[in-house]
C-alpha cells in the first residue's frame, strides 16, 4: 500500500505530466499545419501564379493573378470603410465610456460582434445590399468584411487609449485645450502605434475569410478592377479550386493558402515582436 | 483706455470657450454615432434575417425546428438535419478542446519556465491566427485521409461491439464526417480557450498560490483546491466562447463533415451543419421558400451564438473586474 505522500506525489506528476502532453498537442498540431502549408504551397508557387489569370476547367496551368488584385482591392476598400468608423468609435467608448450606460453597452455588444459567425454577416450584407442594389460586386464584399473588422478596431483602439496616463490627459486640459483636441492631438497621438497594429490585425483577421465573400463579392473567373461587378478572390477561389477533380486547381488552392498565411502570420509575428520591443525600453 | 481693452479681451476669451464648447459637443456626438453604427449593425443582422426568413417562418411554423427534411425538389425543408449536426460537432470539439486548453493554461502558468512562456504562448495563439479555410484543406486532404486509414478502423475494432458506444463508430470509414468535422474544430476553438484560461489563471493573487505551497501542497492540489475554484466563473466564460466560435465556424466545417442533409446515428457518418449548409446552397438557391428557409437557417445560428457569447463575455467580464479582449 501506497502511503499518502506518494500517492499525492504521482498524482501530481500524472497531472503535469498530462499538462505537459496537452501543450505538445497544440504546438504538433500548429507544426503539422504550417508544415503541410508550406511543403504543398511553396511546390504550387512559381511565376505563372503572379501573371496569370485562373484557368477554365480542364485546361492546362494557370495562376491567380485575377484573385490576388481582387483580393487586394477588397482588403482596401473595407479597411478604407472599417478604420475610421472604428477609431471614432473607439474613442467614444474610451473618453465618454466611462460613465455612460449606452457606451458600456456598446462596448458589450462589440465583444460579441469579434466572434459572431462570419457566414452570418454574409447573409446579411446580402439581403441589404445584393437582393436589392442589383447583383453581386466588389462593393458588397468590401462591406461584409469592413463589418468583420470594425469590432477588431474599435476594442483595440479603445484598450489603447485606456493606457494614457491620466497625468498626460490632465496636463492637456490643464493648459485649456478643448476636450477634442485632448483627444485627436494629445491621446490618439500617444498611442498611434497601437491603434496602427489594431488596423493590421483587423486586416489580417479578414484576409483569410471566406464565408461573408461566398455570396457578396461571388468569384470571377477573369481580370477585372470593376467594383462594381462580381470579383475573383483568394478565399473563394480556395475553396471552388480545393474541391475540384482537377489537380492544376487544387496545387493552385494550395498556392493561394499559403499567400494568405503568410500574410496573416506575417502581421500576427511582426505585431508582437515591435510590442516587445516597445516593453523592454 | 485700458476698461474697453480688458473688457474686449474678456469677450474674446468667452468666445473662444463658446467656439470651443460647440467644437467639443460636435465632437462627443460624432464619435457617439460612429459607435451607433457598430450597435445599428448587430440590430440590422436581426431585423433584416427575420424579415428575409419570415416566408420560411410562416409556412413551416416553429415545427421547422424539429422536422427532419430537407428537400429542394418538394420544396419542404426543416432544420433538424443541421441544428444537429451543428450541435454534435461543437460538444465533440469542446470535448477535445476543454481537457487540452486546461492543460495548456495549467503549464503556461504553473509550471512552464518564464522564459518559454512567451513563445509557447505565441505559438498558441498562432493556430488561432491561421485563416479557417487552412484548416479546411489541411483537414480535408492531409488528416482525413489518415484518419480513415489508420484511426477509424481502430476505433470501431475496439469499440465496435460494445453496446451505445459501439452505435457512435458506425457508418463507413471513410475519413469525412461529424466527428473528423468536430476534431478539425476543436483545434479550431483549443487557442480561444486556452488563452481565456490562462489569462483568468494569472489573476488569482500570489499570495493565495503561495500559501497554498507554504502547507505543503503540490502544483496539481494547489491548481484543484485553490486556482480552479477562485477563477470558475471566467472557465466557464472561456468555455462558452469556445461554444461560440465552433458553432458558427464555416470553412474549416465544409470541407470535413461530408455535406448530407440527414441524421446518421454513427459519428463517422457525414453530417451538415448551419454554416455548411448555408455556405453549399445560398449561392445557387432557388428564390422563394428555399432562400427563405437558409435565411431562417441563418437567423437561428446568429441567435444562439449570440446567446452564448453573451453569457460568455458577462462571465468573462465578471471574471476579471473588467472588460478584457
Amino acid at each position: 500500500m501506497m502511503n499518502l505522500y506518494s500517492r499525492r506525489l504521482l498524482i501530481n506528476r500524472i497531472g503535469i505530466g498530462l499538462s505537459m502532453l496537452a501543450m505538445s498537442f497544440g504546438l504538433v498540431a500548429l507544426m503539422w499545419i504550417l508544415w503541410t502549408l508550406f511543403s504543398k504551397g511553396f511546390a504550387a508557387l512559381s511565376w505563372d501564379l503572379f501573371t496569370q489569370d485562373t484557368p477554365a476547367p480542364g485546361s492546362e496551368g494557370g495562376g491567380l493573378r485575377n484573385a490576388i488584385v481582387g483580393s487586394g482591392l477588397i482588403l482596401l476598400f473595407s479597411m478604407l470603410i472599417s478604420t475610421p468608423i472604428g477609431i471614432l468609435a473607439g474613442i467614444y467608448l474610451a473618453e465618454y465610456g466611462r460613465i455612460s450606460k449606452f457606451a458600456s453597452f456598446t462596448r458589450f455588444m462589440t465583444d460579441i460582434m469579434l466572434s459572431a459567425p462570419s457566414i452570418v454577416i454574409g447573409l446579411f450584407v446580402y439581403a441589404l445590399f445584393v437582393a436589392t442594389m442589383g447583383g453581386f460586386s466588389g462593393w458588397a464584399g468590401s462591406l461584409a468584411l469592413a463589418l468583420i473588422a470594425i469590432p477588431v478596431v474599435v476594442r483595440t483602439t479603445e484598450n489603447m487609449l485606456k493606457l494614457v496616463p491620466t497625468s498626460l490627459r490632465e496636463a492637456a486640459f490643464a493648459v485649456g485645450a478643448p476636450r477634442w483636441q485632448v483627444s485627436l492631438k494629445v491621446t490618439l497621438r500617444a498611442v498611434k502605434s497601437g491603434v496602427v497594429t489594431g488596423v493590421l490585425l483587423a486586416m489580417a483577421r479578414i484576409t483569410g475569410e471566406t464565408a461573408p465573400l461566398l455570396f457578396t463579392a461571388l468569384n470571377n473567373q477573369f481580370f477585372s478592377t470593376d467594383m462594381g461587378e462580381p470579383m475573383g478572390n483568394l478565399p473563394v477561389v480556395i475553396f471552388q479550386f480545393a474541391l475540384s477533380p482537377y489537380d492544376n486547381w487544387i496545387n493552385l488552392a494550395w498556392g493561394g493558402a499559403l499567400l494568405i498565411a503568410l500574410l496573416v502570420l506575417a502581421v500576427n509575428i511582426g505585431v508582437r515582436v515591435v510590442f516587445r520591443n516597445k516593453d523592454k525600453r | 483706455m485700458s476698461e474697453p481693452s480688458a473688457s474686449a479681451g474678456i469677450d474674446l476669451h468667452a468666445q473662444q470657450v463658446r467656439k470651443f464648447h460647440l467644437q467639443d459637443k460636435l465632437f462627443h456626438h460624432t464619435t457617439q454615432v460612429f459607435a451607433f453604427v457598430v450597435l445599428a449593425s448587430l440590430v440590422g443582422i436581426l431585423v433584416s434575417l427575420t424579415i428575409e426568413a419570415w416566408p420560411s417562418l410562416k409556412e413551416f411554423g416553429p415545427a421547422f425546428f424539429w422536422t427532419n427534411v430537407w428537400s429542394v425538389p418538394d420544396d419542404e425543408y426543416g432544420a433538424l438535419a443541421a441544428i444537429y449536426g451543428t450541435v454534435v460537432t461543437s460538444i465533440i470539439a469542446l470535448l477535445i478542446a476543454v481537457p487540452v486548453s486546461f492543460g495548456i493554461a495549467l503549464f503556461l502558468t504553473e509550471t512552464c519556465p518564464v522564459w518559454l512562456r512567451r513563445p509557447l504562448g505565441t505559438a498558441i495563439e498562432l493556430l488561432a491566427g491561421i485563416p479557417s479555410i487552412v484548416y479546411g484543406i489541411w483537414g480535408l486532404f492531409i488528416f482525413a485521409p489518415l484518419f480513415a486509414e489508420y484511426i477509424q478502423p481502430s476505433l470501431q475494432n475496439w469499440f465496435g461491439d460494445v453496446p451505445i458506444i459501439g452505435s457512435w463508430f458506425s457508418g463507413p470509414p471513410i475519413g469525412v464526417g461529424i466527428l473528423t468535422a468536430g476534431i478539425v474544430l476543436s483545434l479550431m476553438v483549443i487557442p480561444f480557450i486556452a488563452s481565456v484560461m490562462r489569462d483568468v489563471f494569472e489573476t488569482v493573487p500570489d499570495v493565495l498560490r503561495e500559501s497554498a505551497y507554504a502547507v505543503g501542497c503540490t502544483t496539481w492540489e494547489v491548481v484543484r483546491n485553490i486556482v480552479l475554484p477562485y477563477t470558475r466563473v471566467g472557465v466557464i466564460g472561456g468555455i462558452m466562447l469556445g461554444l461560440g466560435r465552433a458553432l458558427g465556424e464555416t470553412m474549416a466545417v465544409t470541407f470535413v463533415i461530408g455535406n448530407a442533409n440527414r441524421i446518421n446515428p454513427g459519428l463517422f457518418s457525414p453530417g451538415t451543419s448551419i454554416a455548411s449548409t448555408l455556405a453549399n446552397e445560398f449561392g445557387e438557391a432557388d428564390p422563394g421558400l428555399h432562400i427563405a428557409s437558409l435565411f431562417t437557417l441563418g437567423l437561428v445560428l446568429f441567435v444562439l451564438t449570440f446567446i452564448v457569447l453573451a453569457i460568455s463575455r458577462w462571465l468573462i467580464s465578471r471574471s476579471m473586474g473588467s472588460e478584457g479582449l
